[in-house]
C-alpha cells in the first residue's frame, strides 16, 4: 500500500464523509467539549448511560475539524457503545490508534486523540472521578471543557 | 501559460545556492512553498558562519587580543550592514535581538510601561501577526491603557480614514501596524499611518519582518519611529533579527534585559547603562548568526530587492491563475501588483490540515494554520487557511506542483 493510500485510506474517508453517532443527544448524563486552538478542530460529546447507570447506551457528538479528527470520533464512538463508563473513563489511547490505523505525525495524533480526551472528560465529571494525570496535560493544552 | 515572466531573476540558478534542494522528500525533490513561515538558506549565508567560528570567534567586547577584535569586528560589520539595509541614520540604532518578536516586545516594555498609563490608547490593526499585537495588548493591560484595534476587509483593504473615528478623544500614544501581511501578503500604508500618529503626539511601531524579505524597507522614507525585522525570514540564520529605533527614543528608554555589557558602571546600590545600542543588548550577542544575517543581506542585495519584489509579483499572478482553474477553490488578498509571495486560500469542504498532509505526500510544503493571525482568522471566518508562499528560489513547477496536488485532494475527498 503507498503512503498516500495508508493514511486517506478508504475507512477514514468514510467515517469522515458519514460520521455516525453523528448529532447531539437532547438528554444526555454525561457532556464535554473540546477543541484544538492550533487548528480549530471542535468535538462535543455526549452521553446517555443505560439503567445500571453504568453501560453507554447511547453517544454522540458533533463537530468540525481535519479528517482525522473527526474520523477518529465518529470511530470512537463506534468503539465505546455497550462499554462500562469506568472502562471507558481508562481506555489506552493505543486502542483507538490501532483502530484508526494509520501512521500519524505528533502534531496530527492530537488531532486523532482529541475525541478521546473530550469523552474522558465528560465521563470523569459525570462520575465525580479525577482526570488521569496523563490526560490532564492535555486537557490544558486542548482547550477541553472543564 | 498566460503570465509572463519578465523577471531578471534566475531563480532556478539561485536555487542551485540553497543546499537544501538537494535531498528529497518522499522520494520527490522539495517543491517548498512556506518561505513566509522561514526561508531557506544559501550556502553563502551558511559558510559565513562556518568561517567566522572557524577563523574569529571569541567573546565580543573588551577583549585585548587580536581574535576579540577580530569577532568584535565581525559583529560590528554585520551591524552595518544592517543599518544599510534600512537606510538608518546611525549604526547604533540597530539593536540586535533573536527576531521581531522579541523587537517588539522590546518596545513594549521598555517604552510602553514608562509612557503608558489609564486613559491612553493603544492602537493596532485586524492584520497584524501576534507578535505586533499580543505585546500590546499585554503592557496596554499592565498600565490600563485602551487597546484599540482597526478592523480590516477581507481582501486586506485597513480603511486609514477610520483611524480619527477609532482613535475619538482617547490619547494615542502608540500605533502599531504591519509593513506587509503575512496571511495577505498585501503593504499598508506605513508612511500614512505613521504621519497620522505624529499628528496624534504618538509613536507608531512598524513590524516588517514579513516586508523585508521581499522589497525594500527604508526607515526615513517611512518615516516611523521603531522597526521590527526578522533575520530567518530572509535568508538569515534562526535566532538574530534586529529592531531599528530613532536615537533620540531609544536613548530615553530603560532597558529592556539586564546584565552583562550593557552598563556603564555596577555598584553595590545601583548600575547605570551602557551607551547605544549596548543599553539593549545584555548578555553575549548571537555573534555568528549576526555575521549570517550579514551575508544573508549581501546575498540579497546581490540579487537586487526589486528583482524579488517583481519575482514575487509574477509567482503570485502565475499562482492565482492556476488556483482559480480549481472549482471550490477561493484565495484571499489584494491583486498580485500588490503584494509579497503569498496565497492564503481554501479549499471548499476540506480542512487546511488534510490539505497540507496530502501535498506533503507530493513533497509540497505548504502551511496550515492561523499563521498567527486569529484575529484575521476570525475577520475571515475561518479557524485556519492554507497559505502557499514565495521566495526568490521559488520556481513555476512548483506552484504547478501545488495545484497538481490540490486536484488529488479534491478527488481524494470527492469534492
Amino acid at each position: 500500500m503507498s503512503e498516500f493510500d495508508q493514511l486517506y485510506r478508504e475507512v477514514i474517508l468514510d467515517h469522515y464523509r458519514n460520521p455516525r453517532g453523528h448529532g447531539a443527544l437532547e438528554e444526555c448524563d454525561a457532556h464535554a467539549e473540546g477543541q484544538n486552538p492550533l487548528c480549530g478542530d471542535e468535538v462535543s460529546i455526549f452521553v446517555r448511560f443505560a439503567d445500571d447507570g453504568e453501560t453507554i447506551d447511547e453517544v454522540g457528538f458533533e463537530g468540525r475539524g481535519c479528517a482525522i479528527s473527526q474520523a477518529a470520533t465518529s470511530m470512537l464512538t463506534e468503539m465505546v457503545k455497550g462499554r462500562k463508563a469506568a472502562d471507558v473513563a481508562v481506555l489506552p489511547k493505543d486502542e483507538l490508534l490501532e483502530e484508526i490505523g494509520i501512521p500519524l505525525t505528533p502534531i496530527r495524533l492530537k488531532c486523532a486523540i482529541l475525541g478521546l480526551g473530550v469523552l474522558k472528560v465528560a465521563l470523569h465529571r459525570a462520575k465525580g472521578t479525577p482526570l488521569p494525570a496523563e490526560w490532564q496535560g492535555l486537557a490544558d493544552e486542548l482547550d477541553l471543557d472543564s | 501559460m498566460a503570465v509572463a515572466f519578465t523577471t531578471t531573476l534566475d531563480a532556478r540558478k539561485l536555487r542551485a545556492d540553497f543546499p537544501i534542494f538537494e535531498q528529497e522528500f518522499h522520494g520527490k525533490p522539495l517543491a517548498f512553498l512556506d518561505s513566509a513561515a522561514s526561508s531557506q538558506k544559501p550556502r553563502q549565508v551558511l559558510d559565513a558562519m562556518t568561517r567566522f567560528y572557524e577563523t574569529s570567534y571569541a567573546n565580543v567586547h573588551r577583549g585585548v587580543y587580536e581574535l576579540a577584535e577580530r569577532a568584535t569586528e565581525g559583529l560590528e560589520h554585520a551591524r552595518e550592514r544592517c543599518r544599510a539595509f534600512v537606510n538608518a541614520p546611525a549604526a547604533h540604532e540597530i539593536i540586535f535581538v533573536r527576531n521581531a518578536t522579541e523587537a517588539i516586545n522590546l518596545v513594549a516594555y521598555s517604552w510602553g510601561l514608562a509612557n503608558l498609563g489609564p486613559g491612553d490608547v493603544v492602537l493596532v490593526t485586524e492584520l497584524e501577526h501576534h507578535a505586533n499585537f499580543v505585546p500590546w495588548q499585554y503592557i496596554a493591560g499592565k498600565t490600563g491603557a485602551e487597546f484599540r484595534m482597526l478592523p480590516v476587509e477581507t481582501d486586506g483593504t485597513l480603511h486609514l480614514e477610520q483611524l480619527d473615528e477609532l482613535a475619538g478623544d482617547g490619547t494615542v500614544k502608540v500605533v502599531a501596524t504591519g509593513y506587509v501581511s503575512n496571511v495577505l501578503g498585501g503593504s499598508n500604508d506605513v508612511p500614512r499611518i505613521a504621519a497620522w500618529a505624529h499628528e496624534r503626539g504618538a509613536i507608531h511601531v512598524c513590524d516588517a519582518a514579513q516586508a523585508a524579505p521581499h522589497k525594500r524597507v527604508d526607515v526615513q522614507a517611512l518615516g516611523t519611529d521603531f522597526v521590527a525585522v526578522s533575520g530567518h525570514k530572509m535568508l538569515g540564520p534562526s535566532g538574530i533579527g534586529f529592531l531599528w529605533g530613532r536615537s533620540e527614543l531609544l536613548r530615553s528608554m530603560d532597558p529592556f534585559l539586564t546584565g552583562g555589557h550593557m552598563i556603564r558602571r555596577v555598584r553595590e546600590n545601583e548600575s547605570t547603562w551602557g551607551e547605544l545600542p549596548h543599553k539593549f543588548e545584555a548578555g553575549t550577542a548571537p555573534m555568528a548568526e549576526a555575521v549570517g544575517l550579514g551575508a544573508a543581506i549581501d546575498y540579497l542585495e546581490a540579487v537586487g530587492l526589486e528583482a524579488i519584489e517583481r519575482h514575487e509579483h509574477e509567482l503570485v499572478a502565475y499562482a492565482l491563475e492556476r488556483l482559480a482553474e480549481i472549482p471550490g477553490v477561493t484565495t484571499w488578498g489584494p491583486p498580485p501588483e500588490r503584494r509579497a509571495g503569498i496565497v492564503s486560500f481554501d479549499v471548499e469542504g476540506v480542512h487546511p490540515h488534510d490539505v497540507a498532509q496530502i501535498l506533503d505526500l507530493d513533497a509540497v510544503a505548504i502551511r496550515a494554520g492561523h499563521h498567527c493571525c486569529q484575529p484575521l482568522m476570525h475577520r475571515l471566518g475561518v479557524a485556519a487557511t492554507n497559505r502557499a508562499s514565495f521566495y526568490l528560489y521559488t520556481v513555476p513547477e512548483e506552484i504547478d506542483r501545488l495545484a497538481a496536488g490540490l486536484w488529488r485532494v479534491k478527488e481524494t475527498f470527492g469534492v
